[in-house]
């Protein structure tokens, strides 16, 4: 039934890396390399922004495929923008977390860890536009397909009715709940770890200019004069360790947590689209009961029909939902768990190594004879 | 008052000995009882006695007259907004050693109160010596003493010493609106701050008048310390911050224009001055660097606290025990880290901003001494002019042969003629004060910012290990996660 049914050997989604990227004007272009599962040749494609939405669209637009309404979709990050057509204050905005960091490393990263979150769940990389994605030496980009048909969130009245209307499971309600409560939660917490950043990478800037100003004390026309230079050479030293320690440890929190933030709530975001389009489905259900009870007999036939169709796909949706549901659980602790681990690591190491050299700078300091 | 004479035996000092003879006394090698050395230089025809105390100890920190005495070593083990008693430290210190034979003196400014009410109050501080000096009658003692008074004794010891060429170190800044938020009793965090900011200045200012040779001598510094009830200082308002800058401008543009080149020594004069302006800006320049880091540490604490509340409103969300443990913990560390943030902060401005901000103020304090010295040049001067002009009186009056007219004119000449021969003598002595004085304060300043940059630099270690010490514990409930 239809070409998910091919077996087409599967991409190792552990080996998927992207390793590079390029910059031609305002396009940008990534290389993935990656391995399949059943061999240890490694393949390295190229591919655009436009390639990556083509893949994102194709997976929502799958025909027979039962439920996959009810599939929580891996949310791929927004269309890159380079630097020279937005300002640092608009691409913060838009993407937060992924337009810090040097050269793309965060965004790439996220966008990795986009495919390997396809590559990995049990029906999404099946899908023949991964493959094709993985292997095929055009962009398939360029060869647009038909776009997603699902119902998106939006900010439509209507649309916001729908998304309050109640369940008729306790499981699906209480997810909903706390689907809505916690990924409000989830934003306030990645905006204000986004303000400690920017403001540690401020206080980096502020002791640069500081460090600089105190080699400007520079006088060799008499021993005191010279004495007070080297002491001023000494502070400017720390200060300048003072900062470097700023940029690391902003560097290991955009890196880690910032990213985990990130990839938190856009999972929440895709969960939620999740269940909006199950109770839109719900409320297609409900409206189709209605009619079938209302009709008059000449379409009461017809009527049963779309019902019992209806059904037939919420129930679908509904069991693969559940799934997908118990699969993300799981998923996100152990993503954030990782993350959490790596960050502290990495802050645990910064802190050592400031503090040695801080150590070294003030034995330094003690022995200096004025 | 011990002195080791060329023979080798002791005597004590008297002003009558100072006036007879040439007292010379050598520094004595270090040995446990006498720590101390003193060089006393004795000028034939002024008593004016230098004294230089230097103990180093074998702690090897300078125990007298440290500028900063016991500044912030006890300030992280507190909250920082508490008024630390600074004194606690140079007692300790003192109780181990002998008195007598090593002369010391510990000042610290503490216990800020509050007088009056309304927008008569005031505060008072508690100014505590410890001391080992003949000079002082008792070894500990404290009085309560008011901004004004403070201010009261720099106006008398800038009328005395000033023309000497001394280097009066300049008191704290008025400000209004520090003191009216103190006075109409607002309990809020930024007065307190305001009161700590002055009582650490306050205290650095007098550690830094008894680190000067002659001011510790002087009867007023002295009776500041002392004694129990002093006479409210009036005509202080010449010295508000605005006011005292104004006052030092304006002397240096008059000075500015005028060049002198009498001989090699000016170039000296001259160029010390140009090095002491720039480094004026310079330090004002990096007064600003160090405040405008000062206040992102400030909205880092901000920034840091909000985030940490929100990481506990997650924690209690989170349907995952473990998970739910670990944000529970990750708020508990980001409010550690927020008050180490505080407490950075605090310690940047007490040790840094603030010292900066001394020394623009000291600079301009020694700018002020160059230009009395131009004055004396000028003073001097003028007397040669008006001593010449007293001359050619005199010869026209011999022409014109009135007996009684020249009788006056001789005089006249005499008197000038003195008032010339002062001159020169005060401008000499200004200038050699003066280049001494600059040598003192240029290694002074050397040592200051080596104290500081130390204490400072232990605060950020500190600081760094509370963070690695944070992490280190966060680390295992992270690990727990499942």
């Amino acid at each position: 039934k239809g070409s998910n049914e091919e077996s087409a050997p599967s991409v190792s989604a552990n080996s998927i890396k992207i390793t590079d990227i390029t910059q031609d004007g305002e396009t940008l272009t990534f290389a993935i390399t990656s391995q399949k599962s059943s061999s240890s040749a490694g393949v390295c494609v190229f591919r655009t922004y436009e390639d990556f939405d083509w893949l994102q669209q194709s997976l929502l637009s799958q025909e027979d495929v039962p439920g996959l309404l009810g599939v929580i979709f891996p949310p791929l990050p927004g269309k890159p923008l380079p630097s020279t057509s937005f300002t640092q204050a608009k691409a913060l905005k838009q993407f937060g977390f992924l337009a810090l960091g040097d050269e793309w490393k965060i965004y790439c990263k996220a966008l990795e860890l986009y495919l390997q979150q396809v590559a990995a769940h049990t029906t999404l990389s099946k899908s023949k536009a991964l493959s094709s994605f993985f292997s095929s030496t055009e962009s398939p980009g360029k060869h647009r397909g038909k776009k997603g048909i699902f119902k998106r969130l939006s900010h439509v009245m209507e649309e916001m009715r729908k998304e309050g209307h109640k369940d008729v499971d306790k499981f699906f309600q209480s997810e909903r709940d706390s689907c809505t409560h916690l990924s409000v939660l989830f934003k306030v917490s990645t905006e204000k770890f986004l303000d400690t950043v920017l403001t540690k990478q401020k206080l980096a800037v502020a002791c640069g200019h500081f460090s600089t100003s105190l080699h400007l004390v520079c006088n060799h026309d008499n021993p005191a004069a010279v004495t007070f230079s080297k002491i001023c050479l000494k502070l400017s030293d720390i200060i300048e360790a003072v900062k470097v320690n700023f940029e690391k440890v902003s560097d290991n929190d955009v890196s880690s947590m910032g990213l985990a933030l990130d990839l938190e709530s856009r999972y929440q975001e895709a969960k939620k689209e999740m269940l909006f389009r199950r109770t839109c489905k719900l409320v297609e259900l409900e409206a189709a009961n209605r009619n079938s009870e209302r009709a008059k007999p000449n379409k009461k036939a017809i009527m049963e029909g779309v019902q019992k169709a209806t059904q037939k796909e919420f129930n679908l949706i509904s069991s693969v939902a559940k799934k997908e549901i118990e699969q993300y659980h799981r998923a996100r602790v152990s993503v954030l768990r990782d993350f959490l681990v790596s960050w502290c690591e990495k802050q645990l190491s910064t802190a050592q190594e400031t503090s040695a050299l801080f150590s070294q700078h003030l034995e330094a300091c003690r022995g200096f004879v004025v | 008052d011990i002195l080791k004479k060329r023979d080798s035996s002791y005597c004590s000092l008297d002003v009558d000995t100072l006036n007879s003879q040439t007292v010379e006394v050598i520094a004595i090698a270090k040995s446990v009882k006498c720590r101390g050395s003193i060089l006393v230089t004795h000028l034939a025809h002024i008593s004016t006695v230098e004294l230089t105390l230097t103990t180093p100890n074998s702690r090897g920190r300078k125990e007298i007259i440290g500028p900063t005495g016991p500044l912030s070593t006890t300030m992280s083990t507190q909250n920082s907004l508490h008024m630390h008693n600074s004194l606690n430290k140079p007692l300790e210190e003192l109780e181990e050693e002998e008195s007598g034979d090593t002369f010391e003196l510990n000042i610290a400014v503490t216990n800020p109160e509050k007088m009056g009410d309304g927008m008569n109050a005031y505060m008072t501080y508690k100014v505590s010596t410890q001391t080992t000096l003949p000079a002082f009658h008792i070894k500990t003692f404290s009085v309560r003493r008011r901004f004004s008074d403070f201010l009261g004794l720099y106006e008398k010891l800038s009328v005395k010493h000033h023309l000497m060429g001394c280097i009066i170190p300049p008191p704290p800044q008025k400000s209004v609106v520090g003191m009216t938020k103190v006075k109409v009793g607002k309990e809020d965090p930024s007065s307190a701050e305001f009161v700590e900011k002055r009582r650490a200045a306050l205290e650095r200012y007098l550690q830094r008048v008894v680190a000067h040779p002659a001011l510790l001598q002087d009867s007023d510094v002295q009776e500041f310390l002392e004694r129990e009830e002093l006479p409210r200082a009036v005509n202080t308002q010449a010295l508000s911050g605005s006011g005292f800058l104004k006052m030092i401008n304006k002397a240096s543009d008059a000075v500015n224009k005028m060049t002198i080149k009498m001989n090699e020594s000016d170039n000296w004069f001259e160029s010390k001055l140009q090095e002491v302006e720039n480094e004026e800006q310079l330090l004002r320049r990096l007064h600003a660097s160090v405040d405008s880091l000062v206040n992102h540490r400030k909205e880092m604490c901000i920034n840091t606290a909000m985030f940490a509340k929100s990481v506990a409103m997650l924690g209690s969300s989170e349907e995952n025990s473990a998970l739910s443990r670990a944000l529970s913990q990750l708020a508990e560390v980001e409010d550690k880290l927020e008050q180490l943030h505080q407490e950075q902060a605090f310690s940047d401005f007490f040790i840094l901003t603030e010292l900066l901000a001394d020394y623009v103020r000291l600079l301009g304090a020694v700018r002020g001494c160059f230009e009395q010295r131009m004055k004396a040049w000028q003073r001097w001067q003028e007397a040669q002019a008006t001593l010449q002009k007293k001359r050619e009186a005199e010869a026209k009056l011999l022409w014109a042969n009135k007996p009684d007219k020249l009788q006056q004119a001789k005089e006249d000449l005499t008197e000038w003629e003195a008032k010339v021969g002062q001159c020169e003598r005060d401008f000499e002595r200004i200038s050699s004060t003066l280049r001494k004085e600059v040598h003192r304060f240029e290694k002074e300043k050397c040592r200051d910012f080596k104290h500081h940059i130390v204490k400072y630099l232990e605060s950020l270690l500190r600081s760094q290990h509370r963070v690695v010490k944070c992490w280190e514990a966060f680390l295992p409930e992270a690990k727990a996660i499942v």
